[in-house]
């Protein structure tokens, strides 16, 4: 029998939401800091407005819905999910209230993307966007990788069982310390020295490529931030191709590297072992799905003589490839060029490599390392399996930060999710092609926003129908999420309409 | 018979004078038409970027980031309105620029001709175009963004509301306490 939600679980849900908001509201301060700090008045107000719109929104859902109680599994499920619509909704107001974008779904559009670290962007003239909101844009991709609900937890909600499970319903199962507050702290305390780093070799990059030191350290932050969580916005319109720089390629490959890798492992290798670098099942798996589809690629591009030379195939090939595979969408190529030039073959190989994406408990989108890990383990079991004699008994293990037993589990769960996906992608692409894009194209920018990539050939701009903007919407939030939360939340409203 | 040779020499030169006027016509007929070969657009460009390739083009469009110095060249990114391409020119091409687009300027209108590179061997497979000549159309300016007065005043609105909520908020828990 299902139960129908009662006004205590609405009041619970209703207060965390509060506090999520009120949260996103404060981290409007920096860049109306960014604002006061480069001048820019208009800007400064957007940010006073939005700000005052997310306190007042929030204070008045923790005052009507105040509770002591902890959220349970589905409750806290249903909190995350609410929670990253309402960042959007919310984180959307700046953005909106500058005029650069053609409406309110557009902005809409663009906070989902920036909070599930896709990097699809609806924005016009984006050359001439203001700092304070650019800063935004680029934040709010920092804010997503981590966790909308993570920064809650790091600042806002009390460590409680209530916490781990709200954790959990972001996307996230592995905790990295044993108390879900210490773990959140420590993704955050990762991110600011990575920040604080990668912000400085961008700078000296770009000072050294001939960018003014203020536009090299502005560039650097916003460039770190979007490409260690992954997201793939540029604070200009050309993307990374605006910087023509080898190094600036270099730099930001490693950062997308970085950014796709396990939290758990960083922590690992920051305070244990380096070997866990080279033993681990998904650090493998990256390596070897970044070989794989790097070769059908290549195969692809010289068959076709795309680039003059192996260096221009392998600078432009590998960086989409890997921007592609670590779901950061970084682009030194023009999005029409993927169609015009690349051909079906390197097409195919980059829509697997994004369809795959990083590690779990990481800041990527996409089916994953671990579960392809453990998929390709169970098959050579199986085939281990026939091959030995029948009484033969064997154990199948794998190495994540630990050895561990393979169980069929793990393995029903990482297929569950992995169809879970294929779903989507192929969904998002017969939309696309409802709207009379070609098969590949279609199913290019679908699993680019479903696995929260960002790379575009095309398809992605203001002129586009609204509903295939909402598709884009929908699966972003759901790929972010990682669809257990999502379909708690449609259990919840659908109990309310068929519960007792 | 000298008068004939004077007549056939004079015939001679008229037939040269008509022949390096013609030259010199179509050489400068060829000049000017191809400097008012018609700007390409940047979407021509990045569709039909095979049939550009390594061809000489004509590309207008704004100045838009900043000038990145590379040694004796630099890179300038120039946006017409719905992609921004780079342009990889001499230093002293760069006297000519006077502002850069971004949230305060309107950056300098430019026409450069130039070969255009679809995948830049030179510049690891950028497409790009390496300048021959440049042109300034139209000057920039500095933006002046002036307040909105109705963002003030939301702005006023709004936090009073929050001012009230929190008064609220404070009111009914000294109530609940008595």
């Amino acid at each position: 029998m299902i139960l129908r939600p009662t006004l205590a679980d609405l009041k619970t849900v209703g207060y965390y939401l509060g506090k999520i908001i009120i949260g996103l509201g404060l981290s409007m301060l920096f860049p109306l800091v960014a604002a006061i700090a480069f001048k820019e008045i208009n800007p400064a107000y957007d940010f006073i407005i939005s700000a005052l719109i997310c306190l007042i929104s929030g204070k008045l859902l923790i005052l009507l819905c105040h509770t002591d109680k902890d959220p349970n599994w589905v409750q806290g499920m249903v909190v995350v999910s609410l929670a990253w619509l309402a960042a959007s909704i919310f984180g959307a107001v700046p953005f909106y209230i500058s005029g650069h974008w053609g409406s309110y779904l557009d902005c809409v559009f663009d906070a989902m993307s920036g909070f599930a670290t896709t990097g699809l962007t609806l924005v016009q003239d984006l050359d001439h966007l203001s700092r304070a909101v650019n800063l935004w844009r680029h934040l709010i991709m920092f804010i997503g990788g981590q966790g909308v609900v993570v920064l809650a937890l790091s600042f806002l909600v009390r460590g409680s069982a209530g916490a781990f499970r709200m954790y959990v319903g972001e996307g996230r199962d592995e905790k990295i310390l044993p108390n879900v507050v210490e773990t959140s702290r420590f993704i955050w305390i990762v991110s600011i020295v990575f920040l604080i780093l990668g912000t400085l070799a961008l700078a000296i990059v770009g000072r050294l490529e001939g960018m003014s030191w203020l536009n090299g350290f502005f560039h650097g932050a916003c460039i770190f931030m979007a490409g260690f969580d992954t997201g793939g916005f540029a604070p200009q319109s050309q993307n990374i191709l605006y910087y023509h720089s080898l190094s600036y390629e270099i730099v930001t490959i490693v950062i997308m590297v970085l950014g796709s890798l396990n939290f758990k492992l960083h922590y690992t290798l920051w305070l244990q072992s380096k070997k866990e670098l080279t033993k681990n099942i998904e650090t493998r798996t990256f390596f070897m799905t970044i070989m794989f589809t790097f070769f059908i690629l290549a195969i692809g591009l010289s068959k076709l003589g795309v680039y003059p030379d192996a260096l221009g195939l392998f600078r432009k090939g590998f960086y989409q490839l890997i921007s592609g595979h670590t779901g950061t969408g970084y682009q030194t190529i023009y999005a029409r060029q993927f169609i015009h030039e690349w051909g079906d073959i390197a097409l195919t190989a980059l829509i697997i490599a994004m369809g795959l994406g990083g590690a779990v408990c990481s800041t990527t989108g996409g089916i994953k390392m671990l579960r392809i890990g453990i998929i390709f383990k169970a098959l050579y079991n199986d085939i281990k399996r026939v091959m030995l004699p029948e009484a033969s008994i064997f154990i199948e293990k794998y190495h994540h930060i630990k050895e561990v037993i393979l169980q069929d589990r793990q393995v029903r769960s990482a297929m569950l999710i992995l169809l879970c996906y294929l779903g989507l992608y192929g969904s998002g692409a017969i939309v696309g092609m409802l709207f009379g894009y070609p098969a590949l194209e279609a199913l290019f920018e679908s699993t680019s926003s479903a696995a929260n990539v960002g790379l575009s050939c095309g398809i992605t701009s203001a002129a586009m129908p609204a509903l295939l903007k909402l598709t884009y919407i929908f699966q972003m939030w759901i790929g972010r999420l990682e669809f257990m939360s999502i379909f708690t939340l449609f259990s919840f409203f659908a109990a309310f309409v068929r519960g007792k | 018979m000298r008068n004939t040779d004077y007549t056939d020499l004079k015939g001679r030169l008229h037939r040269f004078k008509s022949l390096i006027m013609t030259l010199v016509t179509g050489s400068w007929l060829l000049v000017t038409s191809v400097f008012a070969q018609q700007a390409v657009s940047s979407i021509d460009l990045i569709e039909r970027a095979r049939d550009f390739d390594g061809k000489e083009v004509v590309y207008q469009g704004e100045v838009i980031g900043e000038v990145m110095n590379r040694g004796g060249n630099s890179w300038v990114n120039l946006n017409d309105a719905d992609n921004a391409i780079g342009i990889w020119m001499d230093n002293n091409f760069l006297g000519l620029i006077s502002f850069c687009g971004n949230y305060k300027a309107r950056g300098d209108w430019l026409e450069v001709r130039g070969i255009f590179n679809r995948a830049c061997k030179s510049h690891g497979g950028d497409l790009d175009i390496h300048a021959i000549s440049l042109k300034k159309i139209r000057e920039g300016k500095v933006i002046k963004h002036r307040l909105v007065p109705e963002k003030q005043k939301l702005a006023i609105i709004l936090s009073g509301v929050l001012l009230c909520l929190l008064i609220g908020q404070l009111l009914s828990r000294k109530l609940k306490r008595k």
